[in-house]
């Protein structure tokens, strides 16, 4: 029984994967070693395409593992698998949660937990942005101090910033800078 | 019955808009729900996000979740998972069927590089837009700063930090309050 089967190994992901999409990766290598549904190199494409495609990463991997695995149901069934633990815990801590939350101790918690939230969010935009921005393998072959900087995306960068401060487009919906720059992206060839 | 659509519908909406996974959708979080409907003020929104990254399973889909769930109860946060989840369902189901060699497309490789630009520098600015409500003094300065490095420099759960965060929250208040008396 394959569906039964993707549900239960896609279940287990979800309920221990803790911290988000790419959290899920390590239990998805020892999906494919255990179960030979997919490669390794099929798991890399899928990274490739989740990264590049709208959505959750973590759902679109499931999606893809179950349809690979066994159809249009398969990834259905799959993603379901995925985001039934999270249901489950969160409508728990949802309720417990609305019922103290006038409680000083859950007050106090949380004003711990906002700075480290946020901070956590950033670090992880910090990492992304400097891997993509900065090449250190090139500065490193050639000392080449121009070439380590991507100066095509550091510029659009800078630019957009501004452009999203500037109050005549600030309330613009983000999905406008985003066609905005798939276009820049088309034109001045951002992928070499 | 209305509400359960509207929160399918809105729910998709941010999970189509969500270009590369949980943190992105932060922005389009702040736009959807936040500004367009208010189911949600920036701080729940850090509380949610919070919890997200401290619970299992996959951040986007706890804080929809969550937020449906503060609307209309058990379905509601069920209709805004399945809202969420619903156009990477279909869009990934297609490339899955057609598109064997999707990431070696020239064009699209340009556009997704543009793309992760912008999503960039929409988080940072939904970072900028949470910092006002979330380090309001120099004790959450001082957890900004500590989980912003050990983040970068060590592989740590985040949820040891969300942990750790939370007992600092709750010592810092107990010694405010015992000065006060």
């Amino acid at each position: 029984m394959i569906y039964l089967q993707l549900f239960y190994e896609f279940f287990k992901t979800g309920l221990f994967a803790v911290g988000g999409g790419l959290a899920t990766l390590p239990f998805l290598y020892d999906m494919s070693d255990s179960t030979g549904w997919f490669t390794h190199e099929q798991l890399a494409d899928m990274i490739a395409i989740s990264e590049s495609t709208p959505g959750a990463i973590g759902i679109n991997m499931a999606t893809y593992t179950g349809h690979l695995t066994a159809g249009y149901l398969g990834g259905l069934v799959a993603t379901i698998g995925l985001v039934t633990p999270s249901i489950i815990i969160i409508l728990i801590i949802a309720r417990v949660l609305t019922k103290f939350r006038e409680n000083q101790i859950v007050e106090a918690t949380f004003y711990g937990l906002r700075p480290a939230s946020t901070a956590l969010i950033a670090a992880a935009g910090f990492s992304v942005v400097w891997l993509d921005l900065f090449d250190f393998s090139h500065l490193v072959n050639t000392n080449d101090w121009l070439g380590f900087i991507n100066l095509k995306a550091l510029v659009l960068a800078v630019i957009l910033f501004f452009l999203m401060r500037h109050k005549l487009v600030k309330h613009l919906h983000p999905i406008f800078f985003i066609a905005l720059s798939a276009i820049v992206g088309m034109i001045f060839q951002f992928a070499q | 019955m209305k509400l359960l659509i509207d929160l399918f519908f809105t729910f998709s909406r941010v999970g189509l808009l969500t270009f590369g996974g949980g943190y992105a959708m932060l922005p389009i979080l702040q736009k959807e729900v936040g500004e367009t409907k208010k189911w949600a003020t920036e701080e729940e929104m850090i509380d949610y996000f919070a919890i997200g990254q401290t619970t299992p399973g996959i951040i986007a889909v706890n804080t929809a979740t969550f937020i449906g769930q503060k609307q209309r109860g058990i379905l509601g946060g069920i209709a805004a998972t399945l809202g969420l989840v619903f156009p990477s369902y279909i869009i990934i189901t297609i490339i899955a069927m057609f598109m064997r060699n999707f990431s070696d497309s020239v064009i699209l490789q340009n556009a997704f590089a543009g793309i992760r630009v912008s999503v960039y520098v929409l988080i940072l600015n939904a970072v900028l837009k949470l910092w006002k409500s979330s380090v309001v003094d120099k004790i959450g300065l001082l957890i900004f700063l500590l989980v912003f490095t050990l983040s970068i420099f060590t592989n740590w759960s985040p949820a040891v930090f969300v942990v750790i965060a939370g007992v600092i929250g709750v010592i810092v208040k107990w010694q405010e309050r015992r000065q006060v008396k």
